[in-house]
């Protein structure tokens, strides 16, 4: 026991002789400082320049309630209609790979790349009373800009892609064994679809919706060219600061107070959900 | 990568932005006129020195102080005029906020105080250089067949105005005032007109890119807003004095401007007979006339 105890001790002096000093080898954890810093800090000074008396009394006004509000039943639609639209796509993107369908999968990326304005003056060009569909909209009663519709249409367009994307690389992670296996015992498309596919890709699903969701609440640069801003109307949240902003500080510290604690909040919750759940799915069986 | 590698790369990634120069470096002027507007060049400006002077002016101001910089490069060889055009309330906050700038040129009187407030400029430093008056526009096609002031409470009709924090926002609402005083609208007149806005724009620019395209029925701007190319795609309605609301534009120099004998001269040509023609060209009313 005693020789082994010194036998180990030797071997780690010799060890500790030849290895790298441990300076270095921690000092690159220290290069992670600058970044998470940088993302911290401003945050932190939000919070910081922001009392709580007056974020109370700017909770109670009512453009600030109004925001909220918008913001929140916008979002949800979008990210409702994201996932109604963009799953068939997604499927469709993760089976085939011919040409036509690549060109597809980088013109969902698209909005992703485009400044926000163009993507609102893009949509004004299309949806417009005088744009592309304008005459059309009209005909059937409909018109598009300054209205919530558009506020969601705006969101869905930037954010959408997030999904998408998510949804693909989910989508392609399930093994084709499993689809091909429900198949031959009699699984129709549909059941291979709801029954297979989305329970086993429903984490990419659900981290996609997240991310859909974060994006379309902080969409700004579509929504002010292509809703406008009206207070209670389409005044979201990120144009409320915007404006509130210019006048009056509080108000632009309130509603960003509660936007970085709403994001921050589901973030972690689901965050921790999905890290938990791929806990389980390790330590269980092979599946 | 080694970490002996990444640590000084990441250092060299920190310090290079901090390096990089402050100021923009003016490219020369083409031509050099022999007729200064205002001071000697000489006594501001040394032969070969190269300076950029940084402007902040309200968004109405867009067109004319184009021109005028111009003219204002040609007395001054060496220096280059850069603007910064937004909504007066935004370039308040700007400066409240630290921005760098030598000129500030507001579209009311509320900004001017505030960059005082925020000790940006000194104060009694302001001066009226022109004054300016709204208009109603609605586009060439005349979707809502608007044809009196009045039709503007019609109901179904889609108004776009700058938001009230915005100068002509403000304006547009003291023209509303007086409108409902006025016993050929009526007291409901305001209430009926704000029912039909759609939109509150950020910016006087971006409410007339509304109503050019013809996403909006009608918008209030003001008249040096309607230049020769929105001429073209707007008609307008014109606001009769009495009812009328007088936007004057005060400029100042900036206290820490870097370079306050260019700042200075700079507002000299706008109150100059040189500016105010530009001015006036350009549809403002310059100072001294009623």
């Amino acid at each position: 026991m005693a020789e082994r105890r010194q036998a180990d001790s030797a071997v780690t002096r010799r060890t500790a002789r030849t290895a790298s000093p441990r300076w270095p080898r921690d000092a690159w954890q220290t290069l992670c400082l600058p970044f998470v810093l940088f993302v911290s800090l401003p945050i932190l000074a939000l919070f910081l320049r922001l009392s709580p008396a007056d974020f109370v009394t700017n909770l109670r006004q009512q453009q600030v309630q109004q925001a909220i509000e918008l913001s929140l039943m916008t979002s949800l639609a979008t990210v409702g209609l994201t996932v109604l639209l963009g799953t068939p796509v997604a499927y469709l993107l993760c089976r085939r790979c011919s040409g036509t369908y690549r060109l597809i999968d980088t013109l969902i990326d698209l909005p992703t790349v485009l400044p926000p304005s163009v993507a609102g003056v893009a949509l004004l060009m299309a949806f417009g009373r005088q744009g592309l569909f304008g005459p059309g909209l009209s005909w059937l009663g409909l018109s598009v800009p300054f209205t919530q519709l558009a506020v969601v249409l705006a969101q869905t367009f930037v954010a959408a892609p997030y999904y998408v994307r998510a949804a693909t690389v989910g989508f392609a992670g399930v093994d084709c064994e499993l689809r091909k296996a429900a198949a031959l015992d009699g699984a129709s498309r549909w059941q291979v679809f709801h029954l297979v596919m989305v329970p086993m890709a429903w984490m990419s699903l659900i981290s996609g919706c997240v991310m859909t969701w974060a994006r379309a609440l902080g969409e700004f640069g579509a929504t002010i060219i292509f809703a406008g801003n009206f207070p209670g109307r389409t005044q979201t949240m990120p144009l409320a600061i915007y404006i509130g902003f210019e006048i009056d500080l509080n108000v632009a510290l309130t509603l960003s107070a509660i936007l970085v604690c709403c994001s921050f909040l589901i973030l972690v919750l689901v965050k921790g959900f999905l890290h938990r759940r791929l806990q389980t799915r390790a330590e269980g069986p092979a599946c | 990568m080694s970490p002996e590698v990444i640590a000084p790369l990441m250092l060299l990634f920190l310090i290079l932005p901090a390096c990089a120069p402050q100021t923009g470096v003016g490219s020369p002027t083409a031509v050099q006129t022999q007729t200064p507007a205002v001071a000697p060049a000489s006594a501001i400006t040394t032969p070969g020195q190269r300076v950029t002077l940084t402007v902040v002016a309200a968004a109405s101001l867009t067109e004319v102080f184009a021109e005028l910089g111009r003219q204002f490069e040609a007395s001054y060889p060496g220096v280059r005029v850069e603007f910064s055009f937004a909504g007066s309330q935004q370039l308040a906050q700007q400066l409240a906020a630290g921005a760098p700038a030598d000129v500030f040129a507001s579209a009311s009187q509320k900004y001017a105080d505030s960059a005082i407030a925020s000790g940006r400029v000194e104060k009694g430093s302001w001066k009226t250089f022109a004054t300016n008056r709204l208009v109603v526009i609605y586009p060439k096609a005349n979707p809502a067949g608007l044809k009196q002031l009045g039709d503007l409470s019609k109901p179904g009709l889609k108004l776009v105005l700058a938001a009230k924090e915005v100068p002509v926002g403000q304006y547009s609402l003291d023209f509303l005032d007086k409108a409902s005083k006025d016993p050929g609208f009526g007291p409901a007149f305001r209430d009926n007109v704000l029912k039909n806005v759609v939109s509150y724009e950020d910016n006087v620019k971006s409410l007339l890119t509304k109503v050019v395209l013809a996403e909006a029925d009608a918008g209030i701007v003001y008249t040096t807003d309607v230049t020769p190319y929105a001429a073209g795609k707007v008609s307008r309605l014109d606001i009769p004095d009495t009812l009328n609301v007088i936007a004057s534009y005060p400029v100042a120099a900036i206290r820490d401007s870097p370079h306050p004998d260019l700042a200075s001269a700079f507002v000299e040509l706008l109150l100059a007979p040189a500016g105010q023609r530009i001015l006036a060209e350009y549809g403002f009313i310059p100072t001294g006339q009623p």
